[in-house]
């Protein structure tokens, strides 16, 4: 996979690389986010700061509210307290343009939300004409590049309902890439795809984060999560309980409620039983 | 129907004859043969009783139906589908509005969408036409529908036909997935953007076999133009068809107008069928 994609340049220095020295301003930060839907407190008071290039795996149970914090960054959940800075401005704030916002913020799902009446390169040269006024030649030929950089060039004129989970998936993480994010959002990327389409989404994703892209994952890819994160976020029940290197967060866990986590998802049998249990 | 399932209890299993002296294949077969004898004694019953020479005399003289010909094809014919297609035009613009007012978050907008609907899919098309035909000229006085009956008939089969149409195309709004509006979203599509270029083409995609439907009732309620009072060159199938019954004293002119229907109606919903079992392999 990484083989067909071509250098943007790789930072070979950035595994032993420190981005959270303090001196740069976060990319992304969180103050005393709360979310909650009706009774529900999904949210309780969350700060979380990302510094440029950073990236970050929140972890943590169904019902956390790990999806909801990610979902809160581009405001397709708006929070119910707290604020959010984006490259250094707000935009939780009341007067700020959502749409432009979300311009730099890209984001893949789940489920890949493909729009399938859409070829795979209408998928990518769309939003950008519709979005950010480039002409048609100009999409056209970013497209092509982001495709290939995910290795689906010759998918271009396929439709996303001939393409696989995992391909369909890569599509996204080039639509979103296409429109020139500063960060990117993954909402449990690989969840929805059978095991052994996973790899692939995983590679184009560790090929991002070696290009130096801010990024703030949601999953339960823990070999993922240790080799490609620079900072592990544990979230349960609406709260960071703690956060820290791979090697401290999933290595060395000090809270019980992580620890439980952990020995859950990283056995699998122990897994299956509580997959039936929610079921 | 033919009770097959049930029997299953009186009959052994290696299909000797049970209680009632039958296997179960028997009394399939014995069902079935019951089935077409009773269809076969319809038709006959009818065929028997029905004065044939009567009907064919009333509903079929080949040269009444021959001095029919071009008229009813190029004036009747002709302005059924006019009126038809006008209206349905019409009708599937303030349809796109109405389902959006419906979905709108301001809420008065979503009140009179709902009244809206609730009004003229309440009201029989008979009555809207004669609203549109009396009582607008009336209450607006000295303005005249553009158009003179064609306007009138567009907007009284739009009006008609929008109620239905905004209510199918808000279900193939709300069909389309929620994440693909998110998807939109964040991609940093304004709501409005998202709906004209992401929603709204797959919405549609979803409700062609349901408004092709409602193209094929709107050619038929056309022929409530009948009661606006249309010229000679303005008279459609029904109306054509009802003036020469009546100058002939025959009634052959309604039978072919009838086929003049059928002649559009079947082909459409055959076209309706092939659209659904389409949409039905794709998703």
């Amino acid at each position: 996979m990484s083989s067909t994609v071509p250098g943007s340049p790789v930072n070979p220095s950035k595994g032993n690389m420190k981005k959270t020295d303090g001196t740069a301003r976060p990319e992304i930060e969180v103050r005393g986010l709360h979310k909650s839907f009706g009774d529900n407190q999904v949210l309780r008071g969350i700060d979380l700061e990302i510094a440029p290039g950073e990236v970050v795996c929140v972890i943590g149970p169904s019902g956390s509210g790990k999806s909801t914090l990610l979902r809160c960054v581009n405001l397709l959940e708006t929070p119910t307290a707290g604020q959010v800075f984006v490259g250094g401005s707000e935009v939780t704030h009341p007067d700020v343009d959502i749409d432009a916002v979300r311009r730099r913020i890209g984001m893949v799902f789940q489920q890949f939300n493909l729009f399938p009446h859409l070829s795979v390169t209408e998928n990518l040269t769309l939003p950008q004409r519709r979005v950010l006024g480039r002409d048609k030649a100009q999409a056209a030929q970013i497209a092509a590049e982001n495709l290939q950089r995910v290795g689906l060039s010759d998918k271009a004129g396929a439709y996303p309902s001939s393409l696989s989970g995992g391909q369909q998936q890569r599509v996204a993480i080039a639509r979103a890439l296409a429109m020139g994010p500063e960060v990117m959002l993954f909402d449990e990327p690989t969840s929805a795809l059978d095991p052994e389409l996973v790899g692939d989404v995983l590679a184009v994703m560790r090929m991002l984060a070696d290009d130096g892209m801010t990024m703030m994952v949601v999953t339960h890819e823990m070999t993922f999560a240790r080799e490609v994160a620079d900072r592990v976020v544990f979230m349960d029940g609406g709260v960071i309980v703690e956060q820290g290197t791979p090697d401290q967060v999933i290595g060395n866990p000090q809270h019980d409620r992580t620890r439980h986590f952990l020995s859950r998802v990283l056995d699998p049998a122990a897994a299956d039983v509580e997959e039936g249990k929610q079921g | 129907m033919s009770g097959a399932g049930s029997s299953t209890r009186d009959q052994a299993p290696d299909g000797t004859p049970t209680k009632s002296g039958l296997t179960r294949r028997q009394r399939q077969t014995l069902s079935r043969g019951a089935q077409y004898a009773i269809f076969v004694a319809a038709i006959v019953a009818i065929g028997v009783t029905a004065d044939w020479d009567r009907l064919a005399n009333q509903f079929a003289q080949a040269d009444l139906a021959k001095q029919l010909f071009p008229d009813i094809i190029t004036i009747a014919l002709r302005n059924t589908v006019v009126y038809t297609l006008s209206g349905f035009v019409f009708g599937l613009v303030l349809g796109m509005i109405i389902a959006l007012m419906r979905l709108s978050s301001v809420g008065p907008y979503r009140w009179v969408a709902g009244v809206y609907i609730e009004i003229f899919r309440g009201l029989p098309a008979l009555l809207i036409f004669i609203f549109v035909g009396v009582a607008v000229p009336l209450a607006f006085p000295g303005t005249e529908i553009p158009g003179g009956t064609y306007g009138k008939v567009a907007l009284a089969l739009g009006l008609v036909s929008a109620a239905y149409m905004a209510e199918t195309i808000r279900a193939g709004i709300q069909a389309v997935p929620k994440g693909q509006m998110e998807a939109a979203r964040s991609l940093g599509f304004s709501h409005a953007r998202a709906m004209v270029s992401i929603i709204i083409p797959q919405a549609i995609r979803i409700v062609i076999p349901p408004l092709t439907n409602e193209l094929v009732l709107l050619f038929k309620d056309s022929s409530l133009v009948l009661f606006l009072g249309v010229t000679l060159e303005e008279r459609e199938l029904a109306k054509f068809g009802r003036d020469l019954a009546s100058q002939t004293a025959n009634s052959t002119p309604i039978l072919v107008a009838g086929l003049c229907y059928l002649l559009v109606t079947v082909p459409l919903s055959f076209v309706v069928r092939r659209l659904e079992g389409r949409a039905g392999e794709t998703r």
